[in-house]
C-alpha cells in the first residue's frame, strides 16, 4: 500500500495506529464524521502497543483525581465489555501486590485507602498465610498482601486489531506507511503532509505515541518532551503457567510499578518490566544488565519459574513526559486535539480515552451523535486460552478440516488461522503481524520446526492477494 | 459431536528414528499406530541432507532423506500405520491420547504408549541473547528446513553458535545455501565434536573457531547486522560483521506431554525418567529417542526402538506396574546420564550402553560409580569424553550397584 501516493481528505486525521489511535478511529467513525487513519509502519499496533505487560487495570492505585485516574477506570469497564462483544480475550486472574519487607507492609493500608478514594471498593488486605494460599510458588518472605480480584489480563494485539477492523468496517481509511512529516493548518482544513500523499482534514488527533510530542511541535506547541522509558521483559514457557495464577504484584514505587510476575492470555508467564529512561526512540533491544535484573528478581519472586524455559526476550518503550498525568488538550482554532504521555496505562484507557475525544469534539460543535446502520462488531480469532482454540474444536475441525491441520506446534496454530488472518480485513505485513493474529512462531521452539512452513504460508498468501 | 475413537495395542508418538523402528519391530505381532504431526513422517533426518545416517541400525551410510524414508517404508511394510498431519495435544485419561487432524479431533487409545517425540535445539530466546528481534536469526533445524525442504537462501555471511556435531552440519547447509560462515562460536575451551570431525572441517570448509567465546548481543533493528562476541578467558568484547546467526545444539527434549501427563522427569536431561527397560513412571507409557538422551545421533535412537518393542510387548502381556529403584545421577563433569533408573530384574539398556553428556573433555577417562558412600563400579575407557556428544559407558559398570540402596553417582576419577 505503502508505495502509492493518495491524497485523500476527510473530517478527522487520526495520526498513529496504536492502540489509541486505533480506539479512537473506531469511535469517531461510529459518527456522521470521515476519518482516516495513519501509520508510520506497515501494520497497525505494532510500536509500544504490541510490547507491554497486557494488564487490564483497575486503576487501583492511579492519583486520584488524575485524567488518567478516571480515563483508566472507565476504560477498564468499557474494555471489559467490549472483549465480550469482539472475542478479544480476557481473564480476570486478579492481583496480589506482596509486601517484602516492613516499609512496604506499611505501605499497602495507604494503597488500600488509595484504591476506595479512586472508587475502587474490592481491594482486600491478606496476611502472609492468605499470601502463599493464593500463590503456593512464591519466593520465601513475603509478609503481607494486598488482593485486588479485578486485575486482569487481556490480549493487546486482538484489542488494537478489533479496534482498527472496525474502525475500518464503519468507513475510516486506514493508510499504512504513511509518516506524517509536516503540518499545514489553515482556516478551514489542516492538510498533512505524508511520506506517501496529502491528507486533507478539518480535525487532527495527534495519537503518535513515541512521536506525539514531534507532532505537537509541527503545529508549534511547545509543551512536553517524550522520554522513551524502556521496559524489558521475559515471557517463560507455557510449562511454568501452572506456577502462577495470580498477576503478582510488587508495592509500586515512584519510578513506576516495578517488576511483577504475571500469567498471560497465551497461557505463559511474563516477568517484567525494567524501567531505564533512553535517549533512541527506536532501541526496542534488550540488554545484558536487564536481563540479568530480571532473573534475579524471577528467582526471588517464584524461584520455580528459572528452570522453565524463555521462550521469548523483549522490549517497550513507554512514552514517559515531565507530565504526572497524561496530555490531553483540544485547540479550537486549530481543530486539533493531543492525546500525549499514554505510558503505562493506556491499554486499559483507550477507549475511554476515545470517548473522551469524541467528548471534547461535541463541546465544541461537532456533531459525534453515533450514526444508525453500523455494521455488527467484528468477532476477532480465538488466539487466548481462555476460549477452546480451533484445534481442539472438534465442531469446528469437522467443518473445515483446515482447523484440524496444525502448522505451528508448539502454540498449535492451525492452516485454518493463517488463512483466515491472511485473508482478514487488516493481513499481516509480515512474520511479526502473522504472530500478532495467529500467535504461529511465538512458542518454545521460535520455529525450529515450523519457521519454513510458516513463513511459506505468508509469502504465498501475500502473492495471492497481489494476483 | 462426539469426537472419533480410535483404538490400537501400541500407539507411538513421533515418527522419528525412534518411534518408527519401535513400530517395525512391534507390527509384526501387534497393531500398532504411529502418529506424527508433521506432514511427512520420518523424523528430523527429513530435513537433515547429508550423509552419516544409518550406520549403527541400517549398517551403512545415507543421507537423512534417503534414511527417514527407508524407516517409514520399513514400519509400513512391517504392518504399522503412519498418520501424518496427526498432532497429539494432550491425554483423556491413562494411555489415552487426544490428537489433532484433518480427520478430526480424535481420541486414540493404546493397550500402551511409547513417546518419541524427540529434541530441539534451544532457541535464541532460551540461551537469553540480548540485543533487538532482527531476523536472520535461526536453528540449524529451521535452517534446514528453510534450505533442503524449501530451498530458500539464508543469508550470504553467517556466525554459527556451537560446535557440536550438529554445528558442521549447519556448516554444511550453510555452504549448500552459498553462505559464508564467518566464524563458528562455542563457549568450550575446545570446538566439541570429533576432532576428526573438526581438523577436515577445518580445512575443508575454512571456517575459524573461536573457543571460550559468548555471543552476548545481536546487532540489528529489522536485520541482523552482526554479533557482539565475549572472549571468556581475557574479558575482551569484539563485534562480527554478519546478516544471519545460527545457534545450534544445546538441546532440550520435546517433554511437553511427557509433563502434561504427570510423568517423572529427570531434571538433568529434562526428559521422562526412564529405566534400562525405557519404562517410564506412568503405568504402560514408555519413552525412546533422543526426548530421553538429548541428543545422540539417530541411529542410537533407532536402536532404542528396537530395544522399547520387547519392553513394550512386556507390558501389553505381563500389565507390570511402573519401575521402581535407585536413581541413576551424573556428577561432573558429566551434565545427565540415561538411563537414570536403575530397577531389579530390569534387562541391560540398548547397546547394552549407559550414555553420558559432558561439558568438559578428558583424553583418558576412568569412570567410577558410587552409592551410599562406597565405589561400586569403576572402568578406564579408550574413547575421549568430549562436550556436545554422547559418551558411552558399559552397563556393567553398575553390575555391583544395588537397585534398591540410595542415588548411584556416576563422574571420573
Ligand atoms: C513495558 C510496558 C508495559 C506496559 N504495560 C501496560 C499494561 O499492563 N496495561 C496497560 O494498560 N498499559 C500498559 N503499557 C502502556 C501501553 O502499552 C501504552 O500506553 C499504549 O500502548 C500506548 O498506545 P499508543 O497508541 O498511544 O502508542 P503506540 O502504540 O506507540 O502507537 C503510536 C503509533 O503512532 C505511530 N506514529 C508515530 N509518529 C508518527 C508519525 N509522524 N506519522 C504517523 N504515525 C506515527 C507509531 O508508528 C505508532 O504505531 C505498558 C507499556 C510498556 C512500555
Ligand atoms: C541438524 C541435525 C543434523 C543431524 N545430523 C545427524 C547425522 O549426520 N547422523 C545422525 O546419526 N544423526 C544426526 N542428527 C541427530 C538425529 O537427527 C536425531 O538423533 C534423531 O532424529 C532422533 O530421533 P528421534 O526419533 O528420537 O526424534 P526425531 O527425529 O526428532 O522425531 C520426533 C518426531 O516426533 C514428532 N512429534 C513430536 N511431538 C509430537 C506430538 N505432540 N504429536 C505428534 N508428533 C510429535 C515430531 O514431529 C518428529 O517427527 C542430526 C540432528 C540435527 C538436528
Amino acid at each position: 500500500m505503502s508505495d502509492v501516493r493518495v491524497d485523500v481528505a476527510v473530517d478527522v486525521a487520526v495520526v498513529g495506529a496504536g492502540i489509541v489511535g486505533c480506539a479512537v478511529a473506531r469511535e469517531l467513525s461510529g459518527t456522521g464524521l470521515s476519518v482516516a487513519l495513519l501509520e508510520a509502519r506497515d501494520d497497525v499496533g505494532d510500536a509500544t502497543s504490541k510490547a507491554n505487560t497486557a494488564i487490564l487495570h483497575t486503576g487501583f492505585d492511579a492519583t486520584p483525581g488524575t485524567l488518567e485516574a478516571r480515563l483508566v477506570r472507565r476504560g477498564y469497564d468499557l474494555l471489559s465489555s467490549y472483549a465480550v462483544d469482539a472475542g478479544i480475550p480476557v481473564e480476570r486472574v486478579g492481583a496480589v501486590l506482596v509486601a517484602w519487607d516492613d516499609e512496604q507492609l506499611d505501605a499497602l493500608p495507604k494503597l488500600h485507602a488509595k484504591a476506595v478514594a479512586n472508587g475502587y471498593l474490592r481491594g482486600e488486605l491478606v496476611d502472609a498465610a492468605e499470601v502463599y494460599r493464593r500463590l503456593p510458588h512464591l519466593g520465601p518472605g513475603a509478609l503481607g498482601g494486598l488482593v485486588i480480584p479485578d486485575e486482569s489480563i487481556v490480549c493487546s494485539w486482538t484489542s488494537a486489531l478489533a479496534f482498527a477492523t472496525e474502525a475500518v468496517h464503519r468507513g475510516t481509511t486506514l493508510l499504512l506507511g504513511r509518516r506524517v512529516t509536516g503540518v499545514d493548518v489553515g482556516a478551514d482544513a489542516t492538510v498533512l503532509r505524508t511520506s506517501a500523499g496529502d491528507v486533507t482534514t478539518r480535525w487532527v488527533v495527534n495519537a503518535a505515541g513515541l512521536g506525539a510530542d514531534t507532532i505537537d511541535r509541527l503545529l508549534g506547541h511547545d509543551r512536553f518532551t517524550v522520554v522513551p522509558r524502556r521496559g524489558e521483559l521475559l515471557v517463560f514457557d507455557k510449562l511454568a503457567r501452572r506456577l502462577v495464577d495470580h498477576i503478582v504484584l510488587p508495592v509500586p514505587t515512584a519510578r513506576g510499578k516495578g517488576v511483577l510476575v504475571s500469567p498471560t492470555i497465551y497461557g505463559n508467564v511474563m516477568l517484567g518490566p525494567t524501567s531505564e529512561d533512553i535517549e533512541d526512540r527506536r532501541d526496542t533491544s534488550t540488554t545484558e544488565a536487564g536481563l540479568a535484573f530480571l532473573l534475579g528478581k524471577g528467582r526471588a519472586l517464584v524461584p520455580d519459574l528459572l528452570d522453565e524455559e524463555v521462550t521469548a526476550a523483549y522490549a517497550g518503550l513507554r512514552a514517559a513526559t515531565e507530565h504526572a498525568d497524561y496530555v490531553v488538550d483540544l485547540d479550537a482554532v486549530q481543530r486539533y486535539v493531543v492525546l500525549g504521555g499514554i505510558r503505562s496505562t493506556g491499554l486499559t484507557a483507550s477507549m475511554a480515552l476515545a470517548e473522551h475525544v469524541a467528548g471534547l469534539l461535541a463541546a465544541h460543535g461537532v456533531d459525534t451523535a453515533p450514526r444508525g446502520g453500523l455494521p455488527p462488531v467484528p468477532r476477532m480469532p480465538t488466539i487466548g486460552e481462555a476460549f477452546p482454540r480451533p484445534y481442539a474444536d472438534a465442531a469446528r475441525i469437522a467443518q473445515d478440516p483446515e482447523y484440524g491441520r496444525v502448522v505451528c506446534f508448539c502454540e498449535r496454530v492451525t492452516r485454518g488461522e493463517i488463512r483466515d488472518a491472511l485473508a482478514s480485513t487488516i493481513p499481516p505485513s509480515d512474520v511479526d503481524g502473522l504472530r500478532r493474529r495467529t500467535r504461529a512462531l511465538m512458542g518454545r521452539c521460535q520455529g525450529f520446526y515450523c519457521g519454513a512452513e510458516v513463513t511459506r504460508l505468508l509469502a504465498a498468501g501475500a502473492a495471492g492477494e497481489r494476483s | 459431536m462426539t469426537p472419533g475413537e480410535v483404538v490400537a495395542d501400541v500407539v507411538v508418538v513421533g515418527a522419528g528414528p525412534a518411534g518408527l523402528t519401535a513400530a517395525r519391530e512391534l507390527a509384526r505381532d501387534r497393531r500398532v499406530l504411529v502418529l506424527d504431526r508433521e506432514s511427512e513422517a520420518g523424523g528430523i533426518p527429513r530435513h537433515s541432507d547429508h550423509l552419516g545416517y544409518g550406520v549403527r541400525d541400517l549398517r551403512r551410510v545415507t543421507s537423512g532423506p534417503a534414511y527417514a524414508r527407508r524407516l517409514v517404508a520399513n514400519a509400513l511394510d512391517a504392518g504399522a500405520e503412519v498418520r501424518t498431519e496427526a498432532t497429539v495435544t494432550g491425554w483423556a485419561g491413562e494411555r489415552v491420547l487426544e490428537v489433532t487432524s484433518p480427520q478430526g479431533r480424535l481420541v486414540v487409545r493404546g493397550g500402551a504408549v511409547l513417546l518419541a517425540t524427540g529434541a530441539r535445539e534451544r532457541p535464541r530466546p532460551a540461551r537469553l541473547v540480548p540485543g533487538d528481534r532482527p531476523a536472520g536469526v535461526l536453528t540449524t533445524g529451521l535452517l534446514q528446513n528453510l534450505v533442503h525442504l524449501q530451498h530458500r537462501s539464508p543469508g550470504r555471511r553467517a556466525v554459527v553458535v556451537g560446535a557440536e556435531l550438529v554445528s558442521w552440519s549447519a556448516v554444511l547447509t550453510l555452504r549448500e545455501a552459498g553462505t559464508e560462515t564467518v566464524l563458528l562460536a562455542t563457549e568450550h575451551e575446545r570446538g566439541e565434536s570429533y576432532a576428526a570431525v573438526r581438523a577436515t572441517a577445518r580445512l575443508a570448509l575454512r571456517v575459524p573457531v573461536a573457543t571460550c567465546t559468548r555471543v552476548v548481543r545481536v546487532i540489528g533493528h529489522d536485520a541482523v547486522e552482526g554479533v557482539e562476541l565475549l572472549d571468556l578467558r581475557t574479558g575482551r568484547r569484539r563485534v562480527v560483521a554478519c546478516d544471519t546467526v545460527v545457534f545450534t545444539g544445546d538441546w532440550i527434549p520435546d517433554h511437553e506431554l511427557a509433563r502434561l501427563g504427570g510423568l517423572d522427569l529427570d531434571p538433568a536431561t529434562r526428559g521422562p525418567r526412564v529405566d534400562s527397560a525405557l519404562r517410564t513412571s506412568a503405568a504402560g507409557v514408555l519413552a525412546a529417542g533422543n526426548l530421553v538422551h538429548p541428543v545422540d545421533t539417530a541411529d542410537a535412537a533407532a536402536l532404542d526402538g528396537r530395544h522399547v518393542a520387547d519392553q513394550v510387548r512386556r507390558w501389553l502381556d505381563l500389565g507390570e506396574p511402573p519401575p521402581r529403584g535407585a536413581r541413576i545421577v551424573a556428577v561432573e563433569p558429566f551434565r545427565w546420564v540415561a538411563p537414570s533408573l536403575l530397577v531389579p530384574g530390569a534387562p541391560a539398556p540398548a547397546r547394552r550402553r549407559l550414555l553420558l553428556w559432558a561439558e568438559d573433555s578428558r583424553l583418558v577417562p576412568r569412570v567410577v560409580a558410587r552409592q551410599d558412600g562406597r565405589e561400586v563400579g569403576r572402568r578406564s575407557l579408550p574413547w575421549p569424553v568430549a562436550p556436545g556428544r554422547v559418551f558411552r559407558v558399559p552397563w556393567s559398570l553398575l553390575e555391583r550397584a544395588d537397585p534398591l540402596g540410595g542415588d548411584v553417582t556416576i563422574g571420573l576419577l
